[in-house]
């Protein structure tokens, strides 16, 4: 099982955090902390596994981004290292060519991507299209009410506006 | 989302903060407008809340503390709107846990969520309680998310999570889901088309028969058919396939689920299943694309495991065997690591140590490898793989690497090398060596165990003490030199020391001088062992050294003032013993051995597996109960000690009873009867020998044991291999012949129940109590408890109840009664259940021959005209004994005293001569005196002259056999004390010897004569 994902970049700036145990505030600054100094001067030609307190932790280095996984010492290794290059592609696929910049100003769908690829700890699914087809889906929703309210709004203020023109031809009518 | 403008600008000034200091004042500044926001609830709309929420959590992502809004943010789980709603569900989720209160606020609003009709927020609910939903959630959600994800009305979208939100609720609570009407659910849940779908199903799965795998036995096959899906028909919408393998997390999933079922019955299935892992096995080629070649061998390494776990047939075994031997040698890191890895998790599961040992250079090799990960594998491996045979090889090449590995290693490097030393030394110097050296290269990382261990070993051998105390002052003419160092090597030479004084630069005082040159760098705890090193020096300094007491007695009189109590005490008591001569000399007598003792260091070494499901390797290492208890016994065959398996029983004891090691202002009195620590030093001493010791024993020149301890291993069979399923914790012969000696103990123990045995002993009665303790959370059924009673014992058990209660213990009592002598045991056939599980074993009950016996002193004037009055056979037997392990007199002495039969010093005139006496009780005989006489020959400990004697020739016999046994048996940790109830008849070449015999032989003439 997962515990956390992490993605972070060369100075340790967190760029995503999740984890799916409980951890004390604290502890989750300590567990950044260490993991970021853990894999940051590991050579490229070393393994993509780290021993972690009772845990590994699987990590790749995509240009100055450093995405981690801290997993159970019993669960497949390879098959968490692939499910990382997944979640690239699939950022990749929805920023179309991600960089760090997109994960930082749209960090809120990076959280909203993650929560449709894996959940409890566990992968939930492993169609790239149907994760993108899911977010277009959600952001369609998103949208949607976002063009009601703005509709809305402008009712309110051809309302607002009809309103006062009724007033002046009301009192022109008056004066007249 | 176009209208976020506000946190986008918030982010930029983030970024664009020049220093560290610039940014805080931003987040502050940003933090404290939120607050007066969230205070003016008027102004909030819900668009505004949603924006600073996010901006929130962006702070939380930097790193700073946010310790209010929770509210806020759990409120926005409550917002109508889809907008709010999401971000309220995502921002709880990533600053709550599942124990912040503010999380039960939610439950209802999270409930109604879940069983509504809005699709999308069923998916952002099952998100939220899937990622931190506790014990609440699964007691009061549990049945709703089962609903989902079994309805057909749902999209997979909703299933995919209802079902990784089970299993959420399973992992914090296992009764939130019920198995009686779940497991055909499942079943068919694998027959789910959707991949999404049945990739979380199966992750479910994976938990649910880590638990149980019995109750989902019928997914077995299933499993067997998403992996011919998958890996054999490559029946995968297209979108599923990555690089073009058909979806390798399903596949590890699937087979993962598999390692927990300990085989497959169905031969078909097992067919068809050893056909897809033929063609996994085979049909994995390394490849160009990275992410192909990891995905292709992520699948390979899962299929590797299962192939290990069911022990398929020896060609395919030999496959993965080849497989591992490649990976292990190969330059690309990750696929060397996992070679590594896989090898040492199939030593845990298989045999295969032969083979593996043809790579132990390449493994050495990987132990130099500048990846700090695969160096830990490669002394995981060769910690494993290690045995007698290469030992020496590996311990060394681990004493090498200690001096360069990294600080982080260096703990567990020490400990390891500490763990192997002891555990496969072909000789005790070497053992003496390597931590010594152990301790010299690596001080700060060899722990207080590691150094009590070897002192106990030093104690305990009387043959090691010479040596270590040569190598103890060889280490101290080092400039600098560890503390630890000092504190091993002033016990050792306070204790030994005496036995260098001929050597050069070795006598008491050269020895003081030395040791007190390193007083004044140590710190306070290792003073006092300095301190009780002089007084040991001083009292073996005979004749008196007047400059040497001066010394020592300055010493003294400097801490008599210390801060320090335990220094202050030992010098102001040590002072004051120094000047009374024969009672110095008492009190700081050689310390006693210790009792055998478990290495709390093999304890220490057990990795704490802390993983989200059982790991199946353990489990299958639980699943064995045969090979346990085989492993358990002691194998003379392999050599190899018995493996971790460590009895939960005083763990720590060995570091308890020896932490004080110098002889404490606590026994200054050996006879004070303090409860635990002393009697734990002062228990039975001199019985068993270390495990260490044993093992070496094994390949010792005499070689007497391998027989005895045959009858020993064999006498405790679990009742049909089939119903064991328990691992017996720790060795039941060598508790049976501790309990022989000592009145009180554990007799057995398992992970579930735990027998101890209390006795009392009066003439030819005796009181037994049976204390049955249950150590599970379940009740344990069905319990019985059956006395099979050889002829002379009269056995009486007040009967058993049939369930214990979950962590109860119930005490039965056993009356025993004496009626004629004889070696026989008497069994206990037990059983219980525990739930479906049936455990049994047949246990030998220490009612033994010398239980019968009460201690007699006798002097000159009784014993001579009782011994002479005894003419000789069938009355007085005398035997010549071989294949004795060679024990000091006073050794043996204490072991005659230990079985009760008391040593008489003074009467023969013979210092090499035992004399004792003791009294035996039955029906039969009544009291019945009996005496004993050993002649030893100091020339050669292996053989010894025994002649003992007793008014009643049955008794005469049974003794002499039973002293005999006791004599030959310590080499095993007198594990063939008494031979098994399963084979009652005595052996053929035991009978008593002919008078013809013994007239042959001058000694016994002699001997009749005295």
């Amino acid at each position: 099982m997962i515990r956390f994902i992490l993605l972070q970049n060369r100075q340790g700036k967190t760029r995503l955090a999740k984890y799916y145990v409980p951890l004390e505030e604290s502890e989750k600054h300590k567990v950044e902390y260490e993991v970021h100094r853990l894999v940051v001067n590991r050579d490229a030609k070393f393994t993509n596994f780290v021993e972690f307190r009772t845990h590994k932790v699987i990590y790749r280095r995509y240009a100055g981004l450093f995405f981690s996984v801290c997993v159970d010492i019993t669960d497949n290794e390879l098959a968490y290292l692939e499910c990382i290059h997944l979640f690239v592609e699939i950022l990749d696929h929805f920023f179309s060519n991600v960089c760090e910049l997109d994960l930082v100003f749209n960090f809120h769908k990076v959280y909203l991507i993650l929560d449709e690829f894996i959940l409890a700890g566990e992968l939930q699914e492993t169609s790239k299209r149907a994760i993108i087809e899911r977010m277009s889906e959600l952001e369609k929703l998103e949208d949607l009410l976002l063009r009601c309210f703005a509709e809305f709004k402008t009712t309110m203020v051809m309302l607002r506006f009809v309103k006062g023109y009724v007033e002046i031809i009301i009192l022109n009518l008056f004066y007249l | 989302m176009t209208g976020m403008r506000g946190l986008s600008v918030f982010i930029s000034d983030i970024r664009n903060c020049q220093n560290k200091e610039a940014e805080r004042l931003r987040v502050d500044k940003e933090l404290g407008n939120i607050r007066t926001c969230f205070k003016n609830e008027k102004v909030l709309t819900p668009y505004k809340k949603k924006k600073y929420v996010w901006k929130m959590l962006y702070i939380h992502m930097l790193g700073y503390d946010v310790d209010f809004g929770h509210m806020e943010a759990v409120s926005l789980i409550s917002a109508p709107k889809y907008p709010e709603k999401q971000v309220g569900y995502i921002v709880t989720s990533c600053l709550l846990n599942e124990n912040h209160d503010f999380l039960k606020l939610a439950i209802n609003t999270v409930r109604n969520d879940i069983i509504g009709r809005n699709e999308t927020f069923q998916c952002l609910a099952l998100t939220l309680v899937g990622n931190i939903g506790g014990r609440d959630f699964a007691e009061s959600l549990a049945p709703d998310v089962q609903r989902l994800l079994i309805s057909s009305s749902c999209r997979p979208l909703v299933r995919k999570k209802a079902a990784l939100c089970l299993l959420r609720l399973f992992r914090k609570n296992p009764d939130a889901i019920n198995v009686d009407g779940w497991a055909d659910r499942m079943t068919q849940l694998l027959d789910e088309r959707d991949l999404g779908v049945l990739t979380s199903s199966t992750s479910l799965l994976v938990a649910l028969v880590s638990n149980n795998h019995e109750a989902y036995s019928s997914c077995l096959p299933k499993c067997v058919k998403i992996l011919e899906r998958l890996a054999r028909n490559q029946d995968v919408p297209q979108e599923y396939t990555y690089y073009g393998i058909p979806s390798p997390w399903l596949q590890v999933k699937a087979m993962r689920a598999l390692q927990y079922f300990p085989t497959i019955e169905d031969p078909s299935t097992r067919k068809s299943l050893f056909e897809v892992l033929q063609r996994i096995l085979m049909g994995t080629d390394v490849v160009k694309n990275v992410n192909k070649n990891n995905a292709s061998h992520a699948v390979l390494f899962e299929a590797l495991s299962l192939v290990i776990h069911l022990d398929a047939e020896k060609e395919m075994m030999s496959q993965c065997v080849a497989l591992l031997g490649k990976f292990i040698s190969v330059r690309e890191p990750n696929i060397r690591y996992l070679g590594l890895e896989n090898m040492t998790r199939m030593l845990m599961v298989t045999d295969v140590q032969d083979v593996i040992k043809k790579h132990q250079s390449q493994i050495i090799t990987s132990l130099k490898d500048p990846d700090i990960s695969i160096r830990r594998r490669a002394l995981d491996l060769l910690y494993g793989m290690c045995d007698v045979s290469n030992a020496k090889d590996i311990v060394e090449e681990l004493l090498q690497y200690l001096s360069t590995a990294e600080f982080s290693m260096r703990e567990e490097l020490s400990l390891k090398a500490a763990i192997l030393a002891e555990k496969f030394a072909p000789d005790l110097s070497w053992y003496v060596d390597v931590i010594l050296q152990l301790i010299d290269k690596a001080g700060d990382f060899v722990s207080d165990d590691i150094w009590f261990r070897v002192v106990q070993f030093v104690t305990n051998n009387e043959d090691l003490q010479p040596y270590a105390a040569s190598k103890a002052r060889e280490y101290l003419d080092k400039i600098a030199i560890h503390e630890t160092m000092v504190k091993v090597s002033a016990y050792i030479l306070g204790e030994y020391g005496h036995l260098l004084a001929r050597q050069p630069g070795c006598s008491a005082s050269e020895l003081f001088n030395i040791l007190h040159e390193k007083l004044p760098t140590v710190s306070t705890p290792t003073i006092p062992i300095l301190l009780s090193t002089y007084a040991k020096l001083l009292m073996h300094t005979q004749p008196r050294d007047p400059e040497l007491e001066k010394k020592v007695w300055a010493v003294f009189k400097k801490y008599e003032s210390c801060i320090d109590v335990e220094i202050q005490q030992r010098a102001v008591e040590y002072f004051e013993l120094s000047k009374k001569g024969a009672a110095f000399m008492d009190v700081l007598a050689e310390m006693p051995k210790f009792p055998e003792r478990q290495s709390s260091l093999i304890k220490k070494a057990e990795v704490v597996e802390d993983t989200a499901d059982q790991s199946a390797i353990k489990l299958r290492a639980q699943q064995q109960p045969s090979n346990a208890l085989v492993l358990a016994d002691p194998q003379p065959v392999s050599g190899a000690p018995p493996p971790l398996k460590i009895p939960n029983q005083e763990p720590q004891a060995a570091a308890r009873s020896i932490s004080q090691p110098n002889g404490t202002s606590s026994n200054i009195d050996p006879q004070a009867p303090s409860p635990d620590l002393l009697s734990d030093l002062l228990g039975p001493l001199a019985i068993e020998a270390p495990p260490g010791v044993a093992s070496t024993e094994q390949h010792g020149p005499t070689g007497t044991e391998g027989v005895p301890d045959e009858v020993g291993g064999s006498a405790i069979v679990p009742v049909g291999e089939q119903t064991n399923s328990v691992e017996v914790i720790g060795n039941i012969a060598e508790r049976f012949h501790a309990l022989c000696l000592k009145d009180s103990g554990v007799l057995y123990e398992d992970p579930y129940i735990q027998i101890g045995i209390k006795a009392e002993w009066r003439g030819h009665h005796g009181r037994l109590v049976l204390f049955l303790g249950n150590k599970s959370t379940n009740p344990l059924t069905s319990v019985q408890a059956l006395i099979l009673p050889p002829a002379h014992l009269k056995l009486e058990l007040s009967p058993v109840p049939d369930t214990i209660p979950p962590r109860a213990q119930v005490q039965s009592p056993l009356e025993v009664m004496n009626i004629r002598p004889s070696r026989d045991v008497a069994v206990l056939d037990f059983s219980y259940k525990l739930n479906t599980i049936l455990v049994g074993a047949k246990l030998r009950i220490p009612a033994v021959l010398n239980k019968f016996l009460q201690p007699l002193q006798l002097t000159s004037e009784e014993f001579f005209p009782q011994w002479r009055a005894l003419s000789g056979p069938p009355l007085k037997l005398q035997e010549v004994v071989r294949g004795v392990r060679p024990l000091a007199l006073p050794e043996m002495a204490n072991l005659f005293n230990s079985f009760r039969v008391t040593i008489c010093p003074g009467l023969d005139p013979n210092p090499n001569n035992l004399v004792a006496s003791t009294t035996f009780y039955s029906e039969s005989t009544g009291a019945m005196l009996c005496l004993a006489r050993i002649e030893t020959d100091p020339a050669d400990r292996t053989q010894l002259r025994m002649t003992v004697g007793s008014g009643d020739p049955t008794l005469t016999f049974e003794l002499k056999e039973f002293i005999k046994e006791q004599l030959i048996a310590i080499p095993m940790g007198s594990r063939a004390l008494v031979p098994a109830a399963a084979a009652p008849p005595p052996p053929p070449v035991a009978q008593p010897p002919s008078p013809a015999a013994l007239a042959d032989d001058p000694g016994a003439m002699l001997a009749g004569l005295l």
